[in-house]
């Protein structure tokens, strides 16, 4: 297993910048896509509790909205900056990619820009808005936030999937001609990869605020605001949890006759079987699978919606154009799982408190369990990520342009990655230091936050009691 | 007009938005830094805090859409520059990453001394990202980055235009900050804060005109395409950033920084804009010009309907958080 993915990682006459800018890209990405997920779902929820709180004059509800806006500017400023760290990272790693498909790819980015400007825009409006402008207006400004990180998320996720299907250019002697932006953008599977990642993001952002309020009331904060401020979410991902698997299963369909290598790798297919079996587990050891749970059948039902079409067998494809095996399949499948697991949770809360009258938020494990809901939320969708860019592998551009051919030649990429890695580590503990610092005051009674070192901390009975901390 | 130039002037639009309005925000960094201790410089830095907190992540969205107009409309031009520039666009980037953090951490910080390492790391990055873009900029405008990427990664950046350039950015930032501030100071009613203010926006505004004025001749000597446009077809334009520069300076002397305000930025747009017309028909000096740097026809077609998109779409919109940041409500602490 070592040996054969060690292999697939590097190849001789790889140029040295590859294995580096890879693992540069997965860091980057892999934390950018978290703060991401809150700037595509987290404003839907701040827009329910904000306007909750307006019309049904809910102050509890308001309150929420209040902080949750507070906390979005925090994420979303860490946000644009590792966003922009992505926008460099397509230049500066993939000087082969962009400069041959640049014109290809770009449509999708250009609109993107659009949406992070009309979401920036908003954002600066509304979170300065409070106590500025009439209280309906100022809830207005939510949409365009909420609307614009639906259309960036498809803009962004249209060029993955044009990685995937590549569309929208031909190439005759080498030279790509006939480019057609709108193609590329509209790829075949850009529809529903969309769809995936954008369920995903509200089951990110929904477990993991619940989860905040579930470990409240584990420590018996058990009030409205608690309550409201779990429910929101909770109700968010819930909805989100039960239709992901059928749009998984719906962006999955055809993947044997696209990326043949991926699914095989998925399945952990080594040959092709007629039926196939669903193959939970296990690792391929010198080409033969080890340690599997095999459910005959089940693979090609899901797979290939049939009780016979086979999924074809890893030795059916060149070693030169497989992927990572062992990696891609225990991502796909952890993904699967926790998935899986998330559904059925929200499925057995929903519907014991609908048909039984019982509210599971009475019972310490399920609490426990959410609080650890939004953790497993998030190493879901890093495995789905490192399942479908490690599935594709060796090609950047499937079938098209190898990863190889995309990466600069630069010798100190590893020390990039280094930096990178102990700047964002500081990143991470500011954020969180910061969040949970917020969220203290906040249970101590202060409302507004004053910064530290405003003429306002030197108001009586305010510096004084911040410093001591 | 071609097609490839309309696609480059609306890139460019985006560059001098992002020079100007990013570039304040930037600027503010110097103020910041040097407003003195906590309590010396608690009512200035909360000045920043309210004159850039709620622009500045749209102000930064115009760098993005430069980068994603450029890659997507001159795919090579842009390849060849990333690789050649990687280490001024890293340096940049990791400015641009910490300032970011550093305000928005500073702004929810529990306690001072937490706020007093967010906030340096604010300030001084502030500096850095313009700095090392402007390196960046010298290097494309002095011819330093080769079609094929395959330039020096050290003296392309390291040599007297970049870093002339790079630190005439700084400077233009600050004295452009400089002179945001001091109105939003004045309009805020804060008089000592403002006349603080003002003191300091006179004196870099005039280390900026020396440093622009001094740079001419070694700049003219190290980059002869760019200096000959610069003489030549961008004159006017030099000569407008500079009488810009003055009016700006003798409005601030005679009490006027909302006037002055107008006329700092005419002046740096003028000279940005200067920069592009110097350099033209070239995207990179003496390498390759726009027309052979222009990707497929449909996608430039496409990218024009994205900045006829973004002036229906987004200025509005940015038009009015700007007018919002200047009405009553807006202003009061």
């Amino acid at each position: 297993m070592v040996v054969h993915d060690a292999l697939s990682f590097i190849a001789a006459g790889d140029p040295a910048g590859l294995l580096p800018a890879r693992q540069q890209m997965a860091f980057t990405l892999g934390w950018h896509i978290i703060l991401a997920s809150f700037g595509v779902a987290f404003p839907a929820m701040i827009l329910v509790a904000h306007w909750r709180g307006l019309m049904r004059n809910d102050a509890t509800a308001l309150v929420l909205a209040q902080r949750w806006a507070k906390v979005s500017a925090v994420l979303f400023a860490i946000g644009a900056v590792s966003g922009t760290v992505l926008s460099f990272e397509m230049g500066l790693l993939w000087p082969g990619l962009m400069g041959t498909f640049g014109d290809v790819l770009g449509l999708p980015f250009a609109l993107e820009g659009l949406s992070f400007f009309v979401e920036a825009i908003f954002l600066g409006i509304y979170l300065y808005g409070w106590g500025r402008m009439p209280p309906r207006r100022h809830l207005l400004m939510v949409v365009p936030m909420a609307v614009a990180g639906v259309v960036g998320t498809f803009c962004v996720i249209s060029v993955n999937a044009w990685m995937n299907t590549p569309a929208g250019f031909r190439i005759v002697g080498g030279e790509v001609t006939d480019v057609d932006p709108w193609a590329a953008m509209f790829n075949p599977i850009a529809g529903w990869q969309f769809a995936h990642m954008w369920l995903a993001a509200y089951m990110l952002v929904g477990f993991t605020i619940a989860g905040v309020y579930a470990v409240g009331m584990l420590r018996g904060r058990r009030d409205a605001h608690h309550r409201l401020g779990f429910l929101i979410p909770f109700s968010f991902a819930s909805v989100a949890a039960v239709i992901q698997p059928v749009v998984g299963h719906l962006l999955g369909g055809g993947l044997g006759d696209r990326q043949p290598a991926k699914l095989a790798a998925f399945e952990l297919a080594t040959t092709t079987e007629s039926p196939s079996p669903l193959r939970i587990g296990g690792v391929l050891v010198d080409g033969e699978v080890r340690g599997a749970l095999d459910i005959p059948v089940l693979g090609s039902l899901i797979a290939q919606n049939s009780f016979t079409a086979p999924v074809r067998g890893l030795d059916t494809i060149p070693l030169r154009d497989q992927p990572p095996v062992n990696i891609t399949h225990w991502a796909f499948q952890t993904m699967i799982g926790i998935g899986t697991l998330l559904a059925l949770a929200v499925v057995v809360y929903w519907a014991l408190r609908w048909w039984r009258r019982r509210d599971l938020l009475e019972h310490t494990w399920f609490l426990r369990f959410c609080a650890v809901s939004g953790p497993l939320a998030v190493v879901a969708v890093e495995s789905g990520w490192i399942a479908t860019e490690v599935g594709r592998q060796p090609w950047v551009v499937y079938g098209i342009m190898r990863t190889s051919e995309a990466a600069g030649d630069y010798p100190g990429l590893w020390w990039l990655l280094a930096t990178t890695v102990v700047v964002y580590t500081g990143l991470t503990v500011g954020a969180v230091f910061v969040l949970r610092s917020m969220s203290r005051r906040w249970r101590q009674g202060q409302q507004d936050l004053p910064s530290p070192y405003g003429p306002g901390s030197r108001l009586p009975g305010e510096g004084s009691g911040r410093e001591a901390q | 007009m071609t097609v490839e130039l309309a696609v480059a002037i609306a890139l460019f639009v985006g560059l001098v938005a992002y020079a100007v309005f990013g570039g304040a925000d930037f600027g503010s960094g110097f103020y910041d830094l040097t407003a003195g201790g906590a309590a010396r410089g608690a009512q200035l830095r909360t000045e920043i805090d309210h004159s850039i907190g709620p622009v500045w992540e749209a102000n930064h969205v115009w760098l993005i859409y430069v980068l994603v107009m450029w890659w997507t409309g001159f795919p090579t031009a842009f390849a060849a520059a990333m690789s050649t520039l990687i280490l001024p666009l890293l340096s940049a980037l990791l400015g641009i990453v910490l300032r970011g953090a550093g305000f928005a951490f500073r702004k929810y910080s529990p306690t001072l001394s937490q706020a007093r390492v967010y906030g340096a790391l604010f300030a001084g990055s502030s500096l850095i990202a313009p700095f090392f873009l402007g390196t960046a900029a010298g290097a494309i405008a002095s011819g330093r980055v080769p079609a094929d990427g395959q330039g020096d990664r050290w003296s392309s950046w390291l040599n007297p235009t970049s870093l002339l350039a790079g630190m005439i950015t700084v400077a233009c930032c600050a004295f452009l900050a400089g002179t945001f501030l001091t109105a939003d100071a004045t309009r805020a009613g804060h008089g000592p804060l403002a006349a603080q203010l003002r003191r300091r926006t006179l004196l870099v505004g005039a280390v900026t005109g020396v440093l622009v004025l001094g740079s001419l001749v070694p700049i003219t000597r190290d980059a002869r395409t760019l200096a000959q446009g610069l003489t030549g077809r961008a004159a006017p334009l030099i000569i407008t950033s500079i009488l810009g520069g003055m009016a700006a300076l003798v409005l601030l002397l005679t009490r006027r920084p909302a006037a002055a305000r107008v006329s700092a930025v005419i002046a740096v747009a003028s000279v940005v804009i200067g920069w592009g017309a110097a350099q033209y028909p070239w995207m990179l000096v003496d390498e390759i010009t726009i027309a052979d740097a222009a990707g497929a026809p449909a996608t430039l077609r496409a990218l024009l309907l994205v900045a006829a998109l973004a002036g229906v779409i987004v200025i509005p919109p940015l038009v009015y958080l700007f007018r919002l940041t200047q009405t009553e409500q807006w202003t009061r602490d």
